[in-house]
């Protein structure tokens, strides 16, 4: 049997360990030894992105990374873009705004969108068609997918903005754990 | 994937005596954005696969006008052009990194990589060869350094021996009045293979019309990545006008010597290549007048 690796890591906040092989991609342990199987594989070799999570706080592509690499490291997965109960704006209006059909390419846009609303909530068209270049999608023709996070960054800015008017809050509290 | 052993280095030497016990089936790991892939589809086989990216020297970017650029060999592509001096001081190299894959490849993929990669369509190699960068290596014998420009020796080959490793990239200090600029060609907008590519350095007379000094680099026209040495010494001392930069363009188009393939043919390649270097000039001269 091959040798595995203990592995020590934080996936959406929580303390996390696992066993692995070396080959093991980050997607594969994701899904397959932690079940946590929102992060999707649609090419396993780094084309499609529908396997984005973030690592450290930057976008990538989970079927090329090792998940011994992941030691040490911080996860933000989709299923750590909700708040409890509460859909992250960016998955409210994905629905409410029918960016997706069948759903695959999904996990991959919502969780790049998050990392780029997170720095820049009033993208242009341009600048998000670039920073999503990396997640296609074969159903939706992309243009309710641009409308869909130029919306969600707009819901962003206007919650940031009722947040920095409550000077000592909660909201505000809330705003920074989810740029965290 | 085959089975493999993982080992993450924290130190040069640790990492080059790991390296230098397996030989040829030792592998280094950086942003694994063509590793992984490689041992995925058994293009390349590994009994080891050591990570580097724990050694604080291969991680460094430093940045002064005097010292000119320290880039540790596995900094990713996103913290160059993050970094607005390096970004401003070196725009070929960050016109590179902003087009190697989508954002999620940028997160990880290295310039080290693509260097060591060799690959003859690598995107960032032609602005390492203008702006004259040095490659420091570290091995069983030691340190030496390379010119990025005699780095590649065939495609997917380089002067790296036996447990030898890529350390950082060294870029001399910005010169006055001086730009770059690089440019591919792909069939679509983002994501792919360059056709060709094209980089152009320039360095201009105080008065900002005349050329003194250029250095054009070409991707995927031959082998290796390839200095276009004729056109570059063409254009010093030459009026920076769109018929210099023609002229430079049949000069570079002429020592391109690519192959015909799927993505374009030989002629289709080389008119390119002209095409790219006029267009890149005439970026990198815009850019050094400011
Ligand atoms: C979807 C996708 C899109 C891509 N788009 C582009 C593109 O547009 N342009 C482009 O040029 N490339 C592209 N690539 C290829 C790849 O991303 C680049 O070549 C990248 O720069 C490789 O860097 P890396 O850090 O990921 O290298 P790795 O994959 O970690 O390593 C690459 C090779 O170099 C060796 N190596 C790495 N670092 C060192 C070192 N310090 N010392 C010695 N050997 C070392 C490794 O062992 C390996 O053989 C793309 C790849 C994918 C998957
Ligand atoms: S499954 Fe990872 S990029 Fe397609
Ligand atoms: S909704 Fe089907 S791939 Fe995007």
């Amino acid at each position: 049997m091959a040798k595995k690796t203990h592995v020590a890591t934080t996936i959406n906040g929580e303390p996390m360990e696992f066993l692995c092989e070396a080959r093991q991609s980050l997607l594969e342990v994701l899904r397959d030894n932690l079940a946590m199987t929102g992060s999707k594989e649609g090419c396993n070799n780094g084309n499609c992105g529908a396997c984005t999570v973030l690592l450290d706080g930057q976008p990538v592509d989970s079927c090329l990374v090792l998940a011994v690499e992941a030691e040490g490291a911080e996860i933000t997965t989709v299923e750590g873009i909700a708040d409890d109960s509460r859909l992250h704006p960016i998955q409210q209006c994905f629905l409410e705004e029918a960016a997706l059909q069948c759903g695959v390419c999904t996990p991959g846009f919502i969780v790049t969108a998050k990392a780029l609303l997170d720095r820049n909530p009033t993208p242009s068209e341009h600048e998000i068609r670039f920073q999503l270049a990396g997640n296609l999608c074969r159903c939706t023709g992309y243009d309710k997918i641009i409308r869909a996070v130029q919306d969600a960054g707009k819901r962003m800015a206007a919650e940031a903005r009722g947040a920095s008017t409550t000077t000592n809050g909660s909201p505000a509290r809330q705003q920074q754990k989810q740029a965290t | 994937m085959k089975e493999f052993e993982f080992q993450s280095a924290t130190t040069v030497d640790e990492a080059v005596s790991l390296l230098a016990a397996k030989g040829d089936q030792a592998r280094v790991l950086t942003g694994g954005t063509d590793l992984i892939v490689q041992l995925r589809e058994g293009l390349r086989s590994a009994d080891l696969v050591v990570d580097v990216k724990k050694i604080p020297e291969l991680m460094t970017m430093s940045f002064s006008p005097e010292q000119g650029l320290r880039l540790g060999a596995a900094v990713p592509c996103h913290r160059i052009y993050g970094d607005k001096d390096v970004a401003v001081a070196y725009p070929g190299l960050a016109d590179a990194a902003r087009i190697i894959g989508g954002w999620q490849i940028q997160s990880r993929a290295s310039v080290g990589g693509n260097l060591c990669n060799s690959s003859p369509a690598a995107d960032s190699i032609p602005p390492l060869v203008v702006h004259d960068a040095v490659c420091h290596l570290a091995g069983p014998g030691g340190r030496r350094t390379v010119k990025a420009s005699e780095f590649c020796t065939a495609p997917g080959k380089n002067v790296l021996q036996r447990g030898e490793l890529l350390v950082s990239l060294e870029f001399p200090p910005p010169a006055e009045h001086a730009s770059s600029a690089y440019m591919r060609f792909i069939p679509r907008n983002e994501m792919d293979i360059a056709v060709v590519g094209a980089a152009s350095w320039v360095q201009l007379t105080a008065a900002g019309d005349t050329i003194e000094k250029a250095s054009i680099a070409l991707a995927a026209v031959a082998p290796t990545p390839l200095a276009a040495t004729e056109a570059s010494s063409f254009l010093a001392g030459k009026p920076a006008t769109s018929e210099t930069f023609a002229k430079a363009g049949e000069l570079a188009s002429q020592v391109a010597r690519p192959i015909s393939d799927k993505r374009g043919t030989s002629e289709y390649r080389k008119h390119l290549a002209g095409v790219l270097t006029q267009r890149t000039l005439a970026i990198a001269v815009e850019r050094a007048r400011g």
